[in-house]
């Protein structure tokens, strides 16, 4: 979809941040890993925020997981969510140990459980942005 | 740990406007008449303080918000500034006033805060203050802060067992004790099959769980001991104050049903030399039912993971074993982002509420503030003696 007709919200991109949406954009999902202390976090930074470590490289993670915790949206905040309600919200804990915003899809969402096992997919939706979602795994 | 400043601060003049849809109603005129109310409390004239504490509104920040209303007052500024702590900022407000003053800064500091949010649609639409993860859940459809804190629901509910009926309580006790409150917003009064046939909103919370929108503000004027026993009200003075801040969202949370409560209080019980069955009451920052329970439970008032057996059977409500949110809370009363939970510790501690909600021999008080995301937590332990 050309970016102008999507209107749902959209992230601007910092710095630090590119490299995660890029690589989305290829269809991967990198999530960055502390050198010095080893520990994987999210959202994006320059340093990390265990122990303030500047060598925060990107490292491909398993796109594997399970539902930390979930909500179903009812309320639609935005007249572009009107048609989704209801729809999953979901904090999803990586198998490496960082957690991430997304969606499970591709069940109900009143079968979306705290344990679950989820694995990412990749949503296209404009040319320029790619959504990691997730589904049952 | 250090005894800090217990009992040698003391708040002696607070102020309220009304709540509600208060049409055409700038954020600064909410500020100011709240300060005026206060000044008229405790019987002091702008010019007699000199200091000035403002939360950025939501949806009229400005570069000093606080310079802003210090003027428009005719405050003397010696000290003055913003504080950003989302809804944990009018509680942590008490605690900036009296190191300002322990510190030589300044006499007499007035702490406001308010906000036209029910209203603000209708007026000059300004800059909003972001959270700064938006980037990242928004496009993913996480809208509002009912769905951040209905992740706190659905953990709790699967760590404990918490059940719908249990949130149910909360709001059926906040919304008695509104009912008895004729200041509140909600006046009808609400039973747990009334909350639990509202629709959902965030399921597991629906709507019924949800704090109101509210137009409204609040102030209350902090000095010293000394210099509080001058002024027209009985002092309530500041035994315990704490604050912890256990993450910045969602994702770097390690768990959302433990939050900045047990920390920030236990600095406060510290300070207080008090422990939590020596309160009284509690005003408990309540954005959504699922935040006065986990509170009740980071404070010590019952066992982590009882909150939901704690809260049942109308043991917070008016008359209860333990009176919680005796002004109707921002379920019942108005969402002043807390600032009015503060007034009502004072209130009840000088007995100037309706003798249906005073909480028979309340000497002690705690209020809590909290922000964000459970992400911002601030204590205040107040009482009617300094030690």
């Amino acid at each position: 979809m050309p970016v102008e007709t999507y209107t749902k919200p959209t992230p601007q991109m910092e710095p630090e941040a590119i490299p995660f949406w890029e690589y989305l954009r290829q269809h991967e999902m990198h999530i960055q890993n502390c050198h010095a202390c080893k520990k994987w976090f999210f959202p994006p930074s320059t340093h990390c925020p265990n122990c303030l470590a500047e060598e925060v490289p990107w490292k491909p993670v398993a796109g594997t997981g399970k539902v930390w915790a979930w909500v179903t949206m009812h309320q639609s905040y935005r007249p572009a969510y009107k048609d989704e309600v209801p729809y999953n919200l979901s904090i999803i804990e990586l198998d490496e140990g960082a957690k991430v915003w997304a969606n499970v899809v591709e069940c109900q969402p009143e079968d979306v459980q705290i344990g679950m096992d989820v694995r990412v997919r990749y949503d296209d939706v404009t040319d320029d942005l790619t959504l990691a979602r997730f589904v049952p795994a | 740990m250090p005894q800090g400043i217990s009992g040698k601060y003391a708040i002696v003049g607070i102020g309220e406007t009304d709540v509600g849809k208060l049409h055409g109603r700038s954020t600064m005129s909410l500020h100011l008449e709240a300060i005026a109310k206060a000044l008229a409390d405790a019987g002091l004239s702008a010019q007699e303080v000199d200091g000035l504490l403002t939360n950025q509104p939501m949806h009229d920040p400005m570069r000093s918000y606080a310079l802003a209303v210090a003027h428009a007052a005719g405050i003397k500024r010696n000290f003055l500034t913003d504080l950003a702590l989302g809804g944990a900022t009018p509680v942590a407000m008490a605690q900036h006033a009296a190191m300002a003053i322990e510190a030589g800064l300044c006499d007499v500091v007035v702490c406001v805060h308010a906000r036209n949010q029910a209203t603000s649609r209708e007026l000059p639409q300004r800059a909003q203050i972001r959270d700064g993860y938006e980037d990242f859940d928004e496009p993913y459809g996480f809208l509002g802060a009912v769905a951040n804190h209905a992740f706190i629901a659905s953990r709790h509910m699967h760590n404990y067992g918490t059940t719908y009926e249990q949130l149910a309580a909360v709001a059926v006790s906040t919304r008695a004790h509104a009912v008895l409150n004729p200041t509140a917003t909600m006046q009808k009064p609400m039973t747990i099959e009334d909350h639990l046939a509202s629709r959902w909103i965030a399921e597991p919370l629906r709507l019924f769980d949800c704090s109101l929108v509210s137009d409204g503000g609040g102030a209350y004027l902090v000095t010293s001991a000394e210099r509080a026993k001058d002024f027209k009200k009985p002092p309530i003075y500041i035994l315990g104050i704490g604050q912890h801040h256990p993450h910045a969202s969602l994702a770097q949370a390690d768990e959302l049903t433990t939050l900045g409560g047990v920390l920030s209080s236990e600095r406060a019980y510290s300070m207080a030399k008090l422990n939590p069955q020596d309160i009284d009451f509690a005003e408990i920052y309540d954005c959504f039912s699922i935040t006065t329970l986990v509170t009740l439970e980071d404070y010590g008032f019952c066992s982590k993971g009882e909150g939901g057996a704690f809260v049942e059977g109308g043991r917070t409500g008016p008359g209860g074993e333990f009176p919680v949110n005796t002004h109707g809370g921002l379920l019942s009363h108005g969402h002043v982002e807390g600032m009015l939970h503060v007034t009502e510790a004072v209130k009840q501690l000088r007995r100037e509420v309706e003798s249906e909600r005073q909480v028979a021999n309340a000497e002690l008080g705690v209020v809590s503030g909290h922000g964000g995301v459970g992400c911002m937590h601030s204590t205040l332990i107040v009482g009617t003696s300094p030690h």
